[in-house]
């Protein structure tokens, strides 16, 4: 008989906090696309990963100094891109650098190098008392924040100018959302890794925007995807011995391809606006 | 006094000695002009005369450097009825393309600041959205992606957008930039009939002085010898155009009322 994956408290956990993270990311993620911000995930993440090297150095608790350098980080790309308004690839470009930068000289220091490594892949199967309430509370926060600025993300991100013309404090959920995007990729990086946390906050979008007709379902499909690749993934991971934060975005990958292909033949392509 | 007030609030927007200068050199200098409740006004000029620079300084974009502006009688610096302003800007119909959000998303982003947080559109404003929309004649996509419709009709969606907040000025830079000209003459009509139809004050930026002595009832115009205001029944004369531009510039009214009621 095949090993049963529910057996094992550590898949337990990791399905547990699979599952609230598939949750969150995409909702951060929809926005973070949609503002043409998609590889923020990538360069916050490199960031977080300064934030635990420090973390391991100075004997702090690593996921708790990543998301301190990783709020730094998110305000530094919303101050570098004013100064360049029409080119925010260059400020990604600039704390991704930074990132890499800290991270490889602050890993110098650290004594025991498999535990910093750890962080690379992510350990979604290794997943301690703390790490789970951090999860928990981040998945509370973030879903309580983004569910109450539903309505004002969505304009914020469709048409900036109008939405403050229109009387939403534009700079203050700015604010608010650049934190929540700093918390979400250093918290969630710790479970599924700094390489593959961007992925998972723009894969699920991108399959979604493949076939929904409104935000609303962009929002909703996202999440259904992001659940789908990160349950599929342990599972597969899990039984064919993989490592699962790689098995999460491959699947996610094959997912997306096998969406694009079938929409560029007319079935699906049927179902969509006629208008178009 | 009753009389008094009635008048001072007939001017939805006073402007007084406006100035206003961008990396120290002056783009608009001492400017005065009114728009009263009621008028179709056109802001024309050649392009960097500051049309959109004086629709942004009415909007508290920007901040003049010299002045004064009024809203509805009230300093601009203290105003707060910013819903009954509704503005599209020369963007608007440059957004991405490929964004995901549906007709009735775009138009209801709108009604969003007074609904408060937690809360959904619910079913009366689902009726605003489609009011708003059928002032358009747009009434049949609400269901529709934006990015799948034509630019006139986005332009449309666009003024739904406003007009669901149910503002008293609308206020329009260059609404018809990048859209074929049959619905560039539809945005403009559509404009004049919610002009004269429901007494919404326009103001409207355009190049297009052609359009403007049509549809508009007043306008002012910027230029590099200066600001120039005509009243309604003042054509414009080939001199005026060429001191607005430096150049001649021919003027033709072929289209002269071409707004037919019923067709939108």
């Amino acid at each position: 008989m095949m090993l049963n994956i529910f057996q094992y408290d550590f898949m337990l956990r990791a399905l547990i906090v699979g599952t609230l993270i598939a949750i969150i990311t995409p909702r951060i993620g929809v926005i973070v696309v949609l503002k043409r911000l998609s590889m923020i995930g990538d360069s916050l993440s490199h960031t977080s990963l300064a934030g635990v090297a420090a973390g391991l150095v100075l004997g702090i608790n690593p996921v708790l100094g990543a998301v301190f350098l990783t709020v730094i980080a998110a305000f530094g790309i919303e101050r570098i891109r004013r100064s360049f308004p029409r080119y925010a690839e260059i400020a990604i470009a600039v704390i991704m650098s930074t990132g890499i930068g800290l991270a490889g000289i602050l890993s110098g220091f650290i004594r025991n190098a498999a535990s910093f490594s750890s962080f690379l892949f992510g350990s979604i199967v290794a997943i301690s008392d703390f790490e789970l309430i951090m999860v928990i509370s981040l998945c509370v926060l973030v879903l309580v924040t983004v569910t109450a600025l539903y309505k004002e993300l969505f304009y914020i991100t469709f048409d900036e100018e109008s939405a403050r013309l229109a009387g939403i404090p534009v700079r203050l959920i700015n604010i608010v959302f650049t934190f929540l995007t700093a918390i979400t990729i250093s918290v969630s990086s710790r479970i599924v890794g700094t390489l593959v946390i961007s992925s998972l906050l723009v894969l699920p979008v991108a399959c979604a925007m493949q076939l929904s007709g409104s935000y609303k379902q962009t929002g909703f499909l996202s999440i259904i995807f992001a659940l789908f690749f990160t349950l599929s993934g342990l599972f597969i991971s899990f039984y064919l011995d993989l490592k699962p934060g790689g098995t999460i975005i491959i699947t996610g990958v094959i997912t997306l391809v096998t969406l694009m292909i079938l929409k560029a033949r007319p079935i699906l392509h049927a179902n969509r606006g006629n208008n178009a | 006094m009753k009389i008094k007030d009635k008048q001072y609030l007939n001017k939805v927007v006073e402007i007084n000695n406006l100035s206003f200068s961008y990396n120290n050199k002056p783009l608009i200098s001492n400017i005065s002009f009114s728009i009263n409740r009621g008028d179709y006004l056109g802001i024309i000029g050649a392009n960097g005369s500051g049309k959109t620079t004086l629709v942004k300084l009415m909007l508290k974009i920007l901040i003049p450097s010299g002045g004064e502006i009024k809203l509805f009688g009230v300093n601009i610096n203290s105003f707060k009825g910013w819903s009954k302003v509704g503005y599209i800007s020369q963007k608007a119909t440059s957004f991405n393309l490929s964004f995901p959000a549906s007709v009735e998303e775009v138009v209801g982003a709108n009604l969003f600041s007074r609904i408060g947080l937690f809360k959904t559109l619910k079913k009366e404003h689902r009726e605003l959205i489609y009011a708003a929309l059928e002032k358009v004649g747009m009434q049949d996509f609400g269901k529709e992606m934006i990015g799948n419709l034509s630019g006139g009709q986005q332009q449309r969606v666009f003024i739904a957008r406003i007009l669901v907040s149910e503002p008293e000025m609308l206020i329009l830079d260059e609404p018809t930039v990048g859209i074929d000209i049959r619905s560039e003459e539809e945005v403009y009509c559509l404009l004049s009939d919610l002009n004269e139809e429901l007494g919404l004050t326009v103001v409207m930026v355009s190049h297009d002085i052609g359009a403007m002595t049509i549809h508009a009832s007043r306008f002012i115009c910027l230029g590099e010898k200066g600001f120039f205001e005509h009243s309604p029944r003042d054509k414009i004369s080939n001199d005026l155009l060429t001191e607005i531009y430096g150049h001649g510039v021919y003027l033709h009214n072929d289209s002269v009322n071409s707004c037919r009621h019923g067709e939108l």
